[in-house]
């Protein structure tokens, strides 16, 4: 009998927090990031293998340590739920550190990356491994404030600072709603363990304030529409194996917040609260993925992106609570593991994706696409595993990314038996968002892929590119693998989740595994099923087939010539589509609502020399009509607290003396 | 015994999409050229043209990579297989669970990620500007066909094709509000995916209103005639949707003797020209629109599957 699981994960998270102040002492050295990614891989691995054998095998497993406040301790935790979240972190973790063996040679600054990195992967460890308020909000803080220490490691770019800025005030805002949330369930006695708030019966008007701060607080992190600002300008500006991290992982250790009030914490959710959480998560998808159709930074797209994920996750927890709150358990298993799924799915191809992004950047240097093209030929390997990764997030066959989102679709499709008549009409419109989004993914990672590694290259950067190192290879390649994997093998996923949902509903889906031909069947046998690994089967024989019947009987000839381009061939790459304009009919269809964007064409008349001239404007009305009112109300505020700051002392012991006086009525007025 | 004989009936049903698909575009282009007074074609010359084009050596532009030659085979593939779910003369294919409903569609937006990659791999204006009006459409086809599945899944309880078919074909559905909306968002979405017009002209080469023919102006020989192929291949597949779902008499149950499948062979015969002849009617006789109007044609697409799903909700029995 050897030391219990949550022992050997906080010995883990011990290891990477000596590594960050190692690397304190010696990240200036040159090569020592082989050293911190090193330690930091070795550590994630072992705690990844722990998890993963919790999740399949293993009880809840517990420790209190005598740290932190005197009269709580800090209670750690393991059961199912935060086995399954461990697994992300420190797959995640891994990945990121074996790319970083690679990438962290093309870093200039590494004493401000590698301590952060080692201690914002103890820190996300620590927050999934909390059982008091205490010790998880001291570990969502830790968390915040090293992502931001990264964040800001490249602070000669003031658009970084500015960045960091926003995530700091952001973070902030979001843990004081946690913090809030967490007093109000912990009660006026102080029971800040979580195994007493979930023991404790909650008030209603409680338990909906709570929900509310907590879907401020969790969904601030996670990047809910309209919470999302911070996001895309904090993601894209750390190091590419952070953003990976940051997009990846660190949202999922919002959505894990998210589940353990909203589902562990305060009890039986309500109806509403899950149509809130539903309209919620359709509108954060449609919105971030049009956002990210918008963009033109390579990195910037990807993390509007997550936000359209986070969006669809959110759909499934929403539709969860709706059917737990009438009783319908199997169909809120259902939804979970459709949820849980896509946050599984999700930080497999996102960090796949920004290690890709990372490559391309080390490679020319550039993010912006418009700069980009042709990598396909001078990066193949990059160039496949990005493929992969734009697949799978297109949610497309037989990848997993279609797995999680047809779990989503049949779950809405249980819907119509809920008996309330807000959700029967909310349902189906999130149902068509959600159907939207997914064909938009699609169109946004066209986009992605063709204009930055299709085509021809724009500038000579993008056509002097070379394949980057083995070690950033081998992550990529492991994550593609994975996407394959999970698509074609859902049903281990799926069996792996169902613990998760029987601790927090009670119910879960049929089991998958032993069903003939490994299919998937998440209800009965007539009502639907899925199977991607025949799926695959099936277009690779055909393929082949037709590939072998021609190439055999018909023609196998290649002759090389210029293009063809209807008659009119342009050598130079200037004339290729660029990101703007692939994306100028979706702009012109949805984002003249939804950005407010305004073409201006200035033709100069017949005979004029001066050049025409075409702009385009695009608005973010969320910033425009929520933020700005917000920055300008604090501005004139401060401006006019500012005169408190010249006063008399008689001034201020006359004010000192009213607020007593003030306080003392309250009191006595107070029932 | 049985186990062989839906083997063998899965394995017709791929051949037998697979023959037919240049058939139906053949009869669509001959319908087609009666109706505006020309002789036109034999209904057999899509058989001669892909013969023709599979002889011929590939030209292949110099910016070309692998993905630009494997795009055809991905494409055909997928869509192949898509087809080949689909109950053509008879339900209780032995693999329709392998893929319900919203996976084909799943399958078809493959192919097109592959097609529209593809027009985007040579690096041209026309590659691009096809690829970037195709995703715009699909952006908006794409979850009206899901709306009209979520309707289809509603009143049949199921997104099983072959079940979907069954319910629909027993007695017991009747004339339906949200069927009747279905099947109109579904006609739009299948002219649409299928560049018919007034979305996309599949005959015309006017560069500025090429959609589909813009991607694949670069492609030449075997693999214009797989690009080829699929084209057709989903036409045949979007009739034959429409005919097992909203017509889905005649269609022989499972292991059903060798006279039902030849009579359900016969029918299905008569779908697919009834089907093609109405869609050259119906071509004849509009306009091609513009790009930027497309949107709002397969918007009301998109507003009828969402009225039909939005009934049902309320209402089993609409």
């Amino acid at each position: 009998m050897g030391p219990s699981p949550v022992v050997l994960v906080l010995f883990c998270v011990a290891l990477l927090l000596a590594t960050a102040l190692l690397s304190v002492a010696g990240g200036r050295r040159p090569g020592f990031h082989q050293t911190t990614y090193g330690l930091s891989l070795s550590a994630t691995g072992l705690a990844l293998l722990i998890a993963v054998q919790q999740l399949a095998f293993g009880t809840a497993s517990a420790l209190t340590l005598p740290l932190g406040l005197p009269w709580i301790g800090a209670h750690f935790r393991i059961d199912h739920l935060a086995a399954f979240f461990l697994v992300i972190v420190n797959l995640g973790g891994a990945a990121a550190s074996l790319y970083g063996l690679g990438y962290g040679r093309h870093e200039p600054a590494p004493h401000r990356v590698l301590p952060f990195f080692a201690a914002f992967l103890a820190g996300m460890n620590l927050v999934v491994l909390a059982d008091d308020a205490f010790s998880f909000l001291l570990s969502w803080e830790f968390m915040s404030l090293t992502s931001w220490a990264l964040v800001v490691s490249h602070h000669r770019d003031p658009a970084n600072l500015r960045a960091g800025f926003v995530y700091l005030v952001m973070a902030s805002l979001g843990t004081l709603a946690l913090l809030l949330g967490f007093g109000l369930l912990a009660g006026p006695g102080g029971a800040f363990a979580f195994s007493s708030i979930r023991q404790a019966a909650h008030d209603p008007a409680i338990a909906a304030l709570v929900l509310g701060l907590v879907l401020i607080g969790a969904g601030s992190k996670a990047g809910l529409v309209p919470l999302h600002v911070w996001l895309p300008l904090a993601h894209p500006a750390a190091p590419s194996h952070v953003s990976a991290l940051m997009s990846g992982v660190m949202t999922k250790v919002a959505v894990y917040g998210f589940i353990r009030v909203a589902f562990d914490l305060v009890g039986a959710p309500s109806w509403w609260a899950g149509m809130l959480v539903l309209v919620l998560g359709g509108v954060t998808a449609v919105l971030g993925v049009l956002y990210a159709l918008m963009q033109h930074d390579l990195k910037r797209l990807l993390a509007y992106h997550t936000v359209e994920n986070i969006g669809i996750i959110f759909i499934g927890l929403g539709l969860s609570m709706a059917f737990e709150a009438n009783g319908m358990g199997w169909a809120a298993a259902l939804a979970l593991t459709a949820a849980l799924f896509h946050v599984f799915n999700h930080s497999l191809f996102k960090s796949l994706l920004f290690f890709g992004a990372g490559a391309v950047l080390t490679a020319t240097g550039e993010r912006d696409m418009e700069r980009l093209g042709g990598l396909i030929h001078r990066m193949p390997m990059t160039g496949f595993a990005f493929l992969v990764g734009c697949v799978a997030i297109s949610a497309l066959p037989p990848l997993n990314g279609f797995v999680s989102e047809w779990l989503t679709f049949q779950a809405i499709l249980q819907s119509p038996q809920l008996p309330q008549w807000g959700l029967k009409i909310i349902v189906p419109a999130v149902g068509a968002l959600l159907a939207l989004s997914a064909a938009l993914a699609a169109a946004c990672f066209v986009k992605a892929y063709g204009v930055t590694f299709l085509g021809r290259p724009r500038t000579d950067k993008a056509a002097g590119a070379v394949e980057v190192d083995r070690f950033s290879l081998a992550a990529m390649f492991v994550f593609a693998g994975l996407c394959l994997a999970a698509g074609l093998f859902p049903g281990v996923v799926i069996d792996a989740l169902s613990p998760v949902n029987l601790d927090l509903l009670g119910a879960h889906m049929p089991a998958q595994s032993g069903l003939p031909w490994l299919s998937l069947v998440p209800i009965a046998e007539g009502r639907s099923s899925y199977n991607g690994a025949l799926v695959f089967v099936f277009v690779a024989v055909s393929a082949g087939l037709a590939v072998w019947a021609i190439h055999r009987f018909a023609s196998r000839a290649v002759r090389r010539a210029p293009a063809w381009d209807c008659g009119f061939p342009d050598p130079d790459p200037a004339t290729q589509y660029t990101a703007g304009s692939f994306a100028q009919p979706i702009r012109r269809v949805y984002g003249t609502l939804v950005f407010r964007a305004r073409e201006t064409v200035d033709m100069p008349p017949p005979g004029a020399t001066r050049p025409a001239k075409f702009a385009v404007s695009i608005r973010d009305l969320v910033w425009d009509y929520l933020y700005a009112p917000i920055a300008i109300g604090v501005g004139f505020a401060s401006d006019r607290l500012n005169h408190l700051q010249f006063l008399t002392i008689r001034r201020y012991l006359s004010l000192v003396f009213l607020a007593l006086v003030g306080l003392l009525l309250v009191l006595a007025i107070w029932p | 015994m049985a186990v062989i004989l839906d083997l063998f009936v899965q394995a017709a049903q791929m051949a037998v999409v697979l023959l037919l698909a240049p058939l139906l575009t053949g009869i669509v282009r001959k319908t087609k050229a009666r109706l505006l007074r020309r002789r036109g074609p034999s209904i057999f010359q899509p058989y001669r043209d892909l013969l023709r084009l599979l002889r011929k050596d590939v030209v292949l532009a110099e910016s070309a990579s692998w993905l630009f030659r494997a795009a055809p085979y991905v494409i055909f593939a997928t869509t192949w297989v898509a087809a080949a779910l689909v109950p053509t003369f008879a339900t209780g294919l032995i693999f329709s669970w392998t893929a319900d409903l919203i996976a084909l569609i799943a399958l078809l937006a493959s192919a097109r990620f592959a097609l529209t990659l593809a027009g985007m791999d040579v690096g041209t204006s026309f590659g691009g500007i096809g690829s970037s009006r195709e995703v715009m459409i699909a952006s908006l086809a794409e979850p009206a066909m899901l709306l009209v599945v979520f309707t289809l899944a509603l009143v049949a309880g199921s997104t099983q094709l072959s079940t979907i078919a069954a319910y629909l074909a027993s007695t017991g559905v009747g004339l339906r509000v949200s069927l009747g909306m279905a099947l109109i968002a579904l006609i739009m979405v299948a002219i649409a995916e299928n560049g018919r017009v007034p979305v996309d002209n599949p005959a015309t080469h006017l560069e500025l209103t090429m959609v589909h023919e813009a991607m694949v102006l670069e492609y030449s020989g075997r693999h214009l005639a797989m690009i080829e192929f699929a084209a057709s291949l989903k036409l045949l597949l979007y009739v034959s949707l429409i005919g097992c779902l909203f017509l889905p008499w005649g269609l022989a149950a499972a292991e059903a003797g060798p006279a039902a499948y030849a009579t359900a062979f016969a029918v299905y015969l008569g779908k697919l020209v009834l089907g093609a002849v109405l869609l050259s009617f119906f071509e004849t006789a509009i306009a091609k629109m513009r790009v930027f109007r497309v949107p709002q044609f397969l918007g009301a697409a998109l507003m009828l599957g969402f009225l039909a799903t939005l009934l049902l909700f309320v209402s089993r029995s609409l």
